[in-house]
């Protein structure tokens, strides 16, 4: 049986980046992910925000963590070679009635310790000119930023496995060994692993962990699903992020220009029992439009060239602090009632805004109980950028063709994704083994044609640098195989 | 080859108006002309088009899309076409500066005189229907499917549902149901066919596939690959009819709901674009509004018939190499040409009489409402009936043309506009 220090079950935001913060020290680390890939779960499908912090309840731990890790995000994305822009953002008050919530909003945010002010509607109008022309004011947080939440999840995980953490995919975790109350390792679908520790990073699935362990059974994991529309960039521009006025269970349905320079929309928020349900649907279409065009009357459901969902981890912790009445906290803890875990559960928005500061807790946690962390003689914490073609100007293209001429080939003409662009992401520390882990990795098939044209040219592409037949290329890991057979081919 | 700096004409994209436009360039006095394609080969998507029905119009003879294509391809050769295949025009400015990439040659940037712009069309999507479900495998354009199947040779699934009733979608019915596949049903949210009635008797009906009108898919169900889509039957607006809901299991579901004209790199030259086609607005040559660039085929409006594309991509390279020669012609009036009663819309958008001195202009349209009884085409001047044109019936599916002779010429010349309408006889 294979031994490790610390084995991270999940390979979302909070997972990766955990294993890269403890990929500083002299410590064997493992992550597992039951998916083709890592980032699948809610890290593939949110906001892709880095919150200001205005918005989480006073006191409650995701408020300290957002209040921490925002901060962070400009080391830790120049480490990574991830966009980030700090660009502020808007809650904005559409008509009379609802300018007086900005005020409670500010005190929020003040009590939070979060920079905010509100600007006069005309300000509004002036910033972002496809505002509601019926807006009263807005409260502007300009610590706020966006970043792209994929990339986050590949370039820490891939600076972690520089830096000596393993990472298996298609492993699911399927219980504990224990020693009486102790955690020594774990069962999967691969196999059996020890370890000393377990960092529970399973999402939507954490609350299950914790029940294999025996702990923990009163905490429940309910998915909140969120349906988003992206918007086609040659139909809307906009740079800025617009929330409205939130409600009691969100921050509302939102309109922002991505990263990617397409405009998102949504999300809304509906509770499932079904932590595998990331469907859309029309109730939800109709849902999202209002909201939206409640901030941006001139967007049409017309311009929509993809449409996704994502399941927030939304559990039923109690705030700890003394005071608040709050029940859908962040659980960062270890465990009282076992050795050997700690638990990063319910980790709903603002997680990938709190990702850092929660990997950061978590050796604070190991050090807390005694672990002697000893930092690695040659940690690297610089993870090189890949080139981005359609990101460069003019002369650095030709001069990446010049060098590499598969950088000169497009197979996605929507974004402009460049053959040499996809044969590195196969090749990457952690390989892209699937179409969907392509496409979160270079924004191949997101433009207008969804792929439509690239398709099979990436399938062809997969299996000529994995040396597999094309039969074997699948969307997003086994069972999701986009060629059942050969024309000519006799069925059995 | 070796790449020039300058040529006289630039044509982006060798499907039929491609090499139709580089063609007629050549032949009508452009000395460089080059085609740049984005593929490996000419062809552009008839090389996938393996059934018959193309050159009925043009040579009198059922070809298969390969054999039309190769046909012109032959042509471009013996005229002195020039080709860069596997390259992609990143860039084109209004100035007609050209940049592009490929493997083989690397970064580069060209000047042309005139820029012929056939880039073609796309299908529209799942997300551009907004089909609700889940988002697994198996989902695929007709048209993708359609490339894996009669190009690279994989079958993309056992049993498939198809949505939409475009001629690629029952075409794709057919060729699937002869490599062994079982088609459950093809699916129309309209109330009549979108495709050619010719291609409902010889893949459909010849094949007992269904058709379903009036329906849609209300879900998309499966995890890594379809399971199943819900069938529902809408009103006619749309709405779904509660209670007529129908779970029909399926590995595949296909989409045929309409094609696009991909104009990206028109928007970038500054070419406007007109809403209805979603293709430039153009005048008689198929001159865009941008001096110097045309565009030709479907990359203007969607066509029914291979065949247009071909003639539309002459007149755009005849344009072309008479704008080389003669340089732009100033000062000369366009009539505007107006979709009418019942007419979806008309191409083209305006019309020089100067040139119906020379030649008929042809004019094209798509019916808003189908007519299944004996109607009028009618091109009018103000409430006046200019000319007129009898067929049996209209529907949006197939194209509607009248032709303006030079006969009509001092009657347009003194037209402020003219206005083309489909009624009932």
């Amino acid at each position: 049986m294979k031994n490790y220090d610390i084995i991270i079950i999940g390979g979302g935001v909070i997972g990766c980046m955990t294993a890269r913060a403890l990929s500083r020290f002299d410590l064997k680390v493992l992550l597992i992910e039951q998916e083709s890939d890592i980032g699948m779960g809610a890290s593939s499908a949110n906001s892709a925000i880095i919150h200001a912090g205005h918005d989480p309840m006073p006191g409650s731990l995701k408020a300290e963590m957002n209040r921490i890790a925002n901060p962070m995000w400009d080391q830790i994305s120049t480490e990574l070679g991830i966009s980030f822009r700090r660009c502020g953002a808007y809650i904005v008050a559409i008509g009379e009635d609802e300018f007086g919530c900005l005020t409670a909003l500010k005190e929020r945010s003040d009590s939070n310790g979060v920079t905010s002010e509100i600007i006069s509607a005309e300000e509004m109008r002036r910033r972002e000119p496809l505002v509601n022309p019926a807006v009263s004011g807005a409260l502007f947080t300009p610590t706020a930023g966006m970043v792209d939440p994929f990339a986050a999840c590949v370039a820490s995980i891939e600076n972690a496995i520089q830096n000596g953490v393993e990472v298996l995919t298609e492993t699911a975790f399927t219980g504990f060994i224990m020693e009486g109350k102790t955690i020594t390792g774990i069962h999967t679908n691969q196999g059996d692993f020890a370890c000393r520790w377990v960092v529970n990073a399973a999402g939507t699935y954490s609350d299950e962990v914790m029940h294999a362990a025996e702990t923990c059974q009163d905490f429940k994991i309910t998915p909140r699903r969120g349906e988003y529309y992206l918007l086609d960039k040659a139909e809307i521009e906009m740079n800025n992020i617009l929330f409205p006025v939130p409600s009691a269970v969100s921050k509302g349905i939102l309109v922002l220009g991505s990263t990617h320079g397409n405009v998102l929309v949504g999300p809304n928020s509906q509770s499932t029992e079904d932590k595998e349900n990331k469907s859309v649907t029309s109730e939800g279409l109709a849902e999202i439009w209002q909201g939206a065009q409640k901030l941006v009357p001139s967007i049409s459901p017309r311009s929509v060239i993809a449409m996704f969902a994502g399941l927030r981890a939304t559990g039923n912790a109690a705030c700890l602090t003394p005071g608040v009445n709050y029940n859908n906290d962040f659980v960062i803890e270890r465990s009282v009632e076992v050795n050997g875990l700690i638990n990063l559960a319910g980790i709903e928005s603002p997680g990938l805004t709190a990702a850092p500061a929660i990997a950061q807790r978590v050796i604070e946690l190991l050090q807390d109980s005694g672990e002697t962390l000893i930092d690695k003689q040659n940690w690297n914490p610089i993870r090189p950028a890949r080139p981005h073609f359609n990101h460069m100007n003019r002369e650095e293209q030709a001069d990446l063709v010049a060098k590499d001429p598969r950088y000169g080939r497009i197979v996605c003409r929507c974004e402009m994704i460049t053959e040499g662009e996809i044969i590195a992401e196969i090749h990457a520390p952690l390989p892209a083994r699937t179409y969907d882990a392509i496409k979160r990795r270079t924004w191949l098939g997101t433009g207008r044609c969804l792929g439509s044209f690239d398709m099979p040219r990436v399938v062809d592409i997969l299996a000529h640098e994995l040396n597999l037949p094309a039969t074997a290329i699948s969307k997003k890991g086994a069972g999701s195989e986009f060629l059942q057979r050969q024309t000519k081919e006799v069925e059995a | 080859m070796t790449i020039k700096v300058r040529y006289d004409v630039v044509v982006i994209g060798s499907g039929p108006g491609g090499l139709a436009a580089a063609i007629a360039a050549k032949k009508n006095g452009a000395q460089d002309v080059l085609i740049i394609e984005r593929d490996i080969e000419p062809g552009g998507i008839l090389l996938q088009c393996i059934h018959n029905g193309f050159g009925v119009e043009v040579f009198k003879q059922d070809l298969p899309g390969p054999s039309y294509a190769q046909r012109f391809i032959n042509e471009a050769f013996q005229v002195g076409v020039e080709f860069l295949l596997d390259t992609m025009v990143l860039n084109i400015t209004r100035d007609h500066r050209i940049a592009a990439t490929s493997k083989r040659h690397g970064f580069f940037t060209i000047q042309a005189k005139a820029v012929v712009l056939a880039m073609g069309c796309r299908e529209r999507t799942r997300a551009q229907v907004r089909l609700p479900g889940t988002r697994p495998s198996g989902v695929f354009t007709a048209g993708t499917a359609q490339r894996w199947v009669n190009v690279e040779g994989y079958m993309p699934g056992k049993n498939f549902v198809i949505l939409g009733s475009g001629d690629i979608g029952m075409i794709m019915a057919r060729r699937l149901t002869f490599e062994g596949a079982k088609v459950e049903r093809v699916l129309e949210v309209m109330p009549y066919l979108s495709g050619l009635t010719r291609n409902y008797v010889q893949c459909l009906m010849d094949f007992d596939i269904e058709l379903q009108l009036k329906h849609t898919v209300k879900n998309i169900i499966g995890k890594n690959r379809v399971e199943a889509i819900e069938a529902v039957a809408v009103d006619d607006r749309w709405n779904y009819i509660p209670g007529t809901e129908e779970i029909i299991p399926c590995d595949t579901l296909l989409l045929s709901v309409g094609l696009i004209p991909e104009n990206e790199l028109s928007r970038q030259a500054g070419v406007l674009i007109d809403p209805v086609t979603a293709g430039p607005f153009v005048d008689d040559g198929f001159q865009t509004n941008i001096p110097g660039i045309y565009s030709a085929g479907n990359v203007v409006h969607v066509y029914d018939l291979v065949d247009w594309v071909t003639e539309a991509g002459l007149i755009a390279g005849r344009s072309a190499a008479r704008l080389v020669q003669k340089g732009p012609q100033l000062n000369s009036k366009t009539i505007p040409v107006k979709a009418g009663e019942n007419v979806r819309y008309v191409v083209p958008h305006n019309l020089n009489p100067d040139h119906l001195a020379e030649d008929d202009i042809r004019i094209q349209m798509r019916v808003r409402q189908p007519i299944e009884a004996p109607v009028w085409v009618e091109v009018r001047i103000g409430g006046n009936l200019l000319h007129r044109k009898a067929e049996p019936y209209a529907r949006p599916g197939e194209m509607v043309t009248i032709p303006l002779k030079p006969a009509h010429l001092d009657e347009v010349k003194a037209a402020s506009e003219l206005t083309v309408a489909i009624v009932k006889r």
